[in-house]
């Protein structure tokens, strides 16, 4: 398997460029703050007490690192292919979120601010940041669109719970497109006390940049990890794409290894021959939004496009430019899966394997089953497991019908029927 | 790529010579914002006309964005509705085309980069021309990414107008303000657009670090609303910009156009009595 070392490491550009892709579109309002970031983050990367302190919180914050698990019962639903999750939901506050918050909020302690904004639209970032904040003594307010907080009920508690202040974006969609907006706006009035702790690898640079370089842990852990039980490295690297973070972090430490494939799964919503999807990717087109450049879901008049997915992290008409980068040049590949698609496949690992995964990755997990189906039962194929489910609950419940409510029939498919299946495809 | 500046030896702009006339009666110049296509697109016509006949020497026309992150409540839920009632960029041109054909005011467009980028800057700075329009403001375009567009509207003979804040260092003042021709949009107050109680102490102080920068007119903009504030700002800056009072009165007025109309008619011959308070 061949190594290339040539492309990983140029990009982004000292503009914040991804070939045509990032660069920094933002009011002249927030020049300064970005470009304060910008060299403080710089700053930090040279400075040895910085990677200490972000690797101690790391080990004994967090619990990196994080666990590789073989899902055996599970890779059965797969054809056979051996199926490695990255447990990136064993985290501290069940998500990779955590990896990116907590070198944002050493940084904002570096620059001297004293609160924290950000946009959330599972509420994992939300939560995340409200943790860091606590264990900073930052302030903290939270932006969240209308929609997501009633989805999200769980997170919207655990983030109050942490001291941090939750507002429900009534603007636009109400879901995360507009808790970005309205984040913005309080960071352009608020710029001298306040740090925005962007939480994805979209937005102005250096946020695509620095973002990823936070959560590159994952894939450096997931690479030796795999090498380690497997011995060699892994067919295909697997991740959901909503803004993206996850799936740059899993991804970056392999794109030198060109025989291992990136395959991002992104929302297709009730699917992409309908208007319901988030599938920016696969159907959008080039355009600016939230400070970059990048594959966007918009008109001919280049407004955006509102787009769904049951899922409220993949929810999101824009994505990171660095995967819009990768698409182009062919490096990662990007493929639609439905929100039902994408419930079978929580269904299908909880009942297999005693994991209840978030919605957001439960698309990696029908996305890695399709492409276990493809590739054969030789192949090895490692999913970034980005989140765990409970937030969730009160979807698939919904979903599924699994409160007791007398007035309506239980639209989940018996455990036994799900159970069995998997079991016969894993030959047992 | 290498972008000429509009050059000072070139015959003046409208809207420069606008900016002039003003400064030569001793006064600062009105700029005036409306939305396109808000409550509806002839009613924003009209609306923008108002705002000339009532004393405004210059009009923004603005392009309805889905994602206004500079603004405040106010201009949000007029973009909102002109979104919602269907406005196109053709709506926008037609507006622009009839304003600056019904008025002897300068008429620019002032929108978000991204419907101009996804129209194309050349294309978009050509229809712009072909309308009447004067020029375009771009706030979330920094100067650093608007070689492109620049250059489309130098060739059409389109104004430029970049907006300062009061975060802006002085080296940034001096490399926006080089690139920008027509006015310098000075920022009064760190924030998104929306009337409020007090022009920022900031505004002063950001016109007088910006006019040592550039012998371009500076007007000031954001949270200026009434003819008390109109009156103070334009005795250190070259121009007062007012939108969200203006689309307020549209707001409050409703269904009743007329209304509507009137209303902004007396805010901006308030207005500039006020502009012209010694």
């Amino acid at each position: 398997m061949s190594t290339d070392h040539s492309t990983a490491a140029q990009v982004p550009d000292a503009r914040g460029y991804f070939g045509r892709f990032g660069g920094r579109f933002i009011p002249e309002a927030l020049v300064a703050a970005v470009e304060q970031v910008a060299e403080e983050y710089e700053k930090a990367k040279a400075d040895p007490a910085f990677a200490a302190e972000l690797e101690a919180l790391n080990r004994d914050y967090t619990g990196r690192p994080s666990a590789l698990t073989d899902v055996r019962r599970f890779s059965g639903l797969a054809g056979g292919a051996r199926i490695l999750l990255k447990r990136e939901d064993l985290n501290h506050t069940g998500s990779h979120k955590i990896n990116n918050v907590l070198g944002q909020a050493l940084l904002t302690r570096r620059m001297g601010k004293t609160r924290v904004i950000a946009e959330t639209g599972a509420g994992q970032h939300g939560v995340a940041t409200a943790t860091a904040c606590a264990l900073f003594g930052l302030d903290c307010t939270v932006y969240m669109g209308e929609v997501d907080t009633q989805r999200q009920a769980l997170n919207v508690a655990r983030m109050r719970m942490l001291g941090a202040e939750v507002v429900a974006v009534k603007s636009g969609s109400r879901t995360l497109k507009d808790a970005i907006n309205e984040a913005f706006r309080d960071w352009v009035a608020n710029v001298d006390s306040t740090h925005y702790l962007f939480g994805t690898v979209a937005g102005p640079h250096p946020f695509p940049m620095m973002v990823r370089d936070f959560h590159r842990v994952i894939g450096q852990e997931a690479r030796a990890q795999v090498l380690e039980r497997t011995g060699r490295l892994p067919d295909a690297v697997v991740a959901c794409v909503g803004g993206g973070s996850n799936a740059m972090g899993i991804f970056h430490e392999f794109i030198p290894d060109t025989g291992v494939r990136l395959v991002g799964c992104e929302a297709a919503g009730e699917g992409v021959d309908t208007s319901r999807h988030a599938a920016t990717l696969t159907k959008g087109s080039p355009g600016v939004l939230h400070g970059a450049r990048s594959y966007m879901l918009q008109d001919e008049d280049g407004q955006t496009v509102e787009s769904h997915s049951i899922s409220a992290g993949l929810d999101y008409p824009g994505i990171g430019p660095e995967h819009s980068w990768l698409k182009d040049t062919g490096r990662a590949e990007y493929r639609p899966v439905t929100d039902d698609q994408a419930m079978q496949a929580l269904l299908q690992l909880s009942r297999t394997e005693g994991i209840i995964p978030a919605i957001e990755s439960a698309h990696a997990l029908a996305g890695a089953l399709e492409l276990g189906r493809e590739l054969g039962p030789d192949a090895v194929i490692l999913v970034n497991l980005s989140g765990r489910g409970d937030k969730d609950m009160h979807t698939a419940a919904e979903y599924f019908g699994l409160l007791d409510d007398p007035g309506r029939e239980p639209g989940a498919p018996s455990d036994r029927a799900v159970a069995t299946e998997a079991d016969e495809k894993a030959g047992k | 790529m290498t972008v000429t500046t509009t050059p000072n030896t070139a015959a003046p702009t409208r809207l420069s010579a606008a900016l002039a006339a003003a400064r030569a009666e001793g006064r600062a110049a009105l700029v005036g914002y409306l939305p396109a296509g808000f409550p509806t697109v002839e009613g924003g016509i009209r609306a923008a006309r108002a705002l000339v006949e009532g004393g405004c020497d210059a009009v923004e026309i603005g392009l309805p964005h889905s994602d206004p992150v500079l603004d405040g409540p106010t201009i949000q839920t007029a973009d909102d509705i002109a979104l919602r009632g269907g406005v196109r960029i053709a709506d926008v041109l037609r507006t622009v085309r009839e304003v600056a054909a019904a008025v002897d005011a300068p008429v620019l467009v002032m929108t978000y980069w991204n419907p101009v980028d996804h129209y194309g800057a050349a294309r978009f700075a050509a229809d712009l021309a072909a309308a009447g329009g004067a020029g375009c403001i771009l706030p979330d375009l920094p100067v650093e990414e608007s070689g492109e567009w620049r250059a489309a509207a130098a060739e059409h003979g389109l104004d430029t107008v970049f907006v300062v804040a009061p975060s802006s260092r002085d080296d940034r003042l001096a490399q926006i303000t080089a690139a920008g021709s027509g006015f310098v949009y000075a920022a009064a107050v760190m924030g998104v657009t929306g009337t409020r109680n007090q022009v920022g102490h900031l505004a002063e102080d950001l016109v007088k670090r910006t006019k040592a920068a550039t012998d371009l007119p500076v007007c000031v903009g954001l949270g200026v609303s009434t003819a008390e504030q109109a009156a103070q700002v334009a005795a250190f800056a070259d121009g007062v910009i007012v939108g969200s009072a203006f689309v307020q009165r549209l707001l409050d007025a409703g269904e009743d156009e007329e209304a509507g109309l009137a209303a902004v008619r007396a805010l901006a011959a308030d207005l500039a009595a006020g502009v012209r308070r010694r």
